[in-house]
């Protein structure tokens, strides 16, 4: 069902033009935080109302779209913004990572390899990753035109002086094509890795802030670290408890009032696909011997 | 018991029916018609035309029953609405001289040209719970005066002929459009004056007075405050001249505010300057000495550290919509951030304690 009343994917095509310049100028210049002129969206600002809109310049009638949230395609945020462009857009839907052409995600990147016919859409909440380094706009617009990182290389040396490690496992800093730090948004550092060389095209929206920035396909993307601190990509040190996947981001649910904990893949559609091809993990051979 | 956020699309769904029963409240009670909010509760309808830019009653009226009276909610469903309407032009300035004026007082002269006229206010009420209301709303007519004909002169303007006070010279450069282009920092005043004047009552409103109680203080006075309706004209391209397209109720503040002179200015009194739609009295004055406050650099004076100085902290927090979105959108689900800090407090702990065996076997 389409909602008439509305243009295609919501915003009208002006407004659309204007997100697709923004969009072209950060495909241009990988990660640099473009300004756009970001409008009041039908969902408040918080909600992911950048990737929305970037999703709403993006998306032709043709497209495919998922739209997960912390990995999952049934979280209440994921299903409320597929069924706006449900709606809006008209446009097929489908939980299948690699049948997606685009994707809008919060907090999380596919486990599914991405490939070059994709477009992967990131909600950003700040999207200045040097923002509780320096709150004021004006002065870290400065220093990224002036690349000054410093502030930020001290700020993970104390980390390691304090701690004995980098005390930042999300939304963890990363540098473009070495040039510009960027803020991948608040994914886990797990999945920091595939952010480069990545086939697919990564686009990032923040709304509130007004800003939209982008990674083009095989771009060059580092995560902050030292020689002798080098840069880990960690998860929990368990294997899935439902499909037995071992190299995929864990949630940790708590099972009961005793505490006891199940580790499952933060991924549903990676999960269920692989438990469809057969793959158990610890529960589900337990439920399968009872 | 632990309960999943997972197999949301049934959820929200009853949410939403459940939501709608709240609405309506107990069905043996009338249902509250739009037209009722607007006449009756019509200073929740200012407030939420005011901070949704958006002058048009009976849409801010439906707003607040929607939102169940949530007023901040009530502004989201009308910014939301407002930005998808095609721009058809620009109106000319409002001439705020022409006001048609149902209050207008003044607290630096005792009596001006144009009058002093109160107004409904509630200024000089005793506020007293009036049982009466909670019985029947009827009330005898109020006592009714003539209008005052013609124009009536800014008394900031009596004050200008002596040059006592800063000149505000007509300035026809086009103002940014802070709906359709991002805030670029530093702001100009027309921009500045754009996003207080839709920026939240309660947050204006204390940085108005943490300026009135030391925080960059401006000295201000209410050199004239009024309130009425202003006609709208806008130049057709057509018909080659300006016509009137319709009225809006506005509230202007213009504030005269002390200044001992600086380095680059001589002694006079200075202006602060509030516009708002509707009967909006406390956001409007609120606005002229925010406004005041932030002009200090173009009057070179000191930079005190003051929040309501600091155009960027202002300009930057002062919209309800944003602040409750980004501050409320903290109840969504975190659990993949928070998995990742688990693991690395976990961590810490762990090389902690090993440290601390460690220093105590030592």
């Amino acid at each position: 069902m389409t909602d008439q009343s509305y243009n295609f994917a919501y915003l009208d095509e002006q407004t659309k033009r204007m997100i697709r310049r923004a969009i072209l100028k950060g495909i241009a210049v990988p990660g640099y935080q473009v300004p756009f002129a970001s409008r009041e969206m039908p969902m408040p600002y918080g909600w992911g109302t950048g990737g929305v809109q970037v999703t709403a310049a993006c998306l032709t009638p043709e497209d495919r779209l998922k739209v997960i949230d912390q990995g999952a395609d049934d979280t209440t945020n994921a299903v409320s913004i597929r069924k706006f462009f449900q709606r809006t857009a008209g446009v097929a839907t489908t939980e299948a990572t690699a049948e997606a052409t685009l994707i809008q995600t919060r907090h999380r990147i596919p486990e599914h390899p991405l490939t070059e016919d994709q477009i992967l859409v990131y909600q950003v909440p700040i999207p200045e990753p040097l923002r509780f380094l320096e709150p004021r706009e004006t002065e870290t617009r400065k220093m990224h035109s002036l690349e000054e990182y410093g502030l930020m290389h001290v700020k993970l040396y104390e980390d390691i002086a304090r701690h004995g490690s980098i005390a930042t496992s999300y939304a963890y800093p990363v540098k473009v094509e070495g040039r510009y730090v960027m803020d991948p948004s608040p994914i886990p550092k797990f999945d920091n890795p595939k952010l480069g060389d990545c086939p697919a095209l990564q686009l990032f929206g923040a709304g509130r802030e007004q800003r939209i920035y982008a990674l083009p396909p095989h771009t060059q993307v580092v995560s902050l670290d030292f020689d002798d601190h080098p840069f880990q990509a960690t998860k929990a040190p368990h294997d899935c408890d439902l499909c037995g996947a071992s190299e995929s981001y864990l949630d940790e649910v708590i099972v009961d009032d005793a505490g006891n904990r199940m580790f499952v893949c933060s991924d549903t559609d990676f999960c269920r696909s692989r438990r469809e091809a057969g793959h158990a993990g610890r529960l589900t051979m337990q439920e399968a011997a009872e | 018991m632990y309960v999943a956020v997972k197999g949301g699309e049934r959820a929200i769904d009853n949410a939403h029916a459940f939501l709608a029963e709240e609405r309506r409240g107990d069905p043996a009670i009338a249902v509250l018609t739009v037209p009722q909010i607007r006449e009756q509760l019509r200073l929740a309808v200012n407030r939420v035309m005011a901070e949704g830019s958006l002058y048009d009653p009976d849409l801010a009226a439906l707003a607040i029953k929607q939102a169940r009276g949530d007023l901040i909610e009530a502004v989201f469903l009308i910014r939301a609405y407002r930005t998808t309407l095609p721009r058809h032009g620009f109106s000319s300035p409002v001439e705020t001289a022409q006001m048609h004026m149902t209050r207008r007082i003044s607290a630096t002269f005792k009596d001006a040209p144009g009058g002093q006229i109160l107004g409904p206010t509630f200024d000089y009420t005793h506020r007293l719970l009036d049982f009466r209301l909670a019985a029947d709303g009827d009330v005898p007519p109020a006592p009714t005066a003539p209008a005052t004909q013609g124009p009536v002169p800014h008394i900031t303007g009596f004050l200008n002929r002596d040059g006592l006070i800063e000149t505000a010279d007509r300035d026809d450069t086009p103002p940014p459009d802070l709906t359709r282009e991002p805030i670029e920092l530093p702001a100009d005043r027309a921009l500045r004056l754009q996003a207080i004047t839709r920026g939240d009552e309660g947050f204006i409103l204390s940085l108005a007075y943490s300026t009135q109680r030391g925080y960059g203080r401006t000295h201000a006075f209410v050199g004239e405050l009024r309130i009425g309706m202003v006609e709208v004209e806008m130049d057709i391209p057509e018909l080659g001249f300006a016509i009137c397209i319709g009225e809006v109720e506005l509230t202007e503040c213009e504030t005269v505010n002390q200044f001992k002179g600086s380095k680059t200015e001589p002694p006079q009194f200075t202006r602060g300057y509030g516009l708002t739609f509707g009967q909006t009295e406390r956001k409007a004055i609120a606005m002229s000495l925010v406004d005041r406050a932030l002009r200090w650099k173009e009057l070179g004076e000191d930079f005190t550290g003051a929040p309501a100085q600091d155009e960027e902290f202002v300009l930057m927090h002062a919209d309800n919509v944003q602040a409750t979105g980004f501050l409320e959108h903290i109840k969504l689900p975190h659990y993949v951030d928070f998995q990742s800090e688990l693991e690395l407090i976990r961590k810490l702990r762990a090389e902690a304690a090993a440290a601390s065996q460690k220093e105590a076997a030592e």
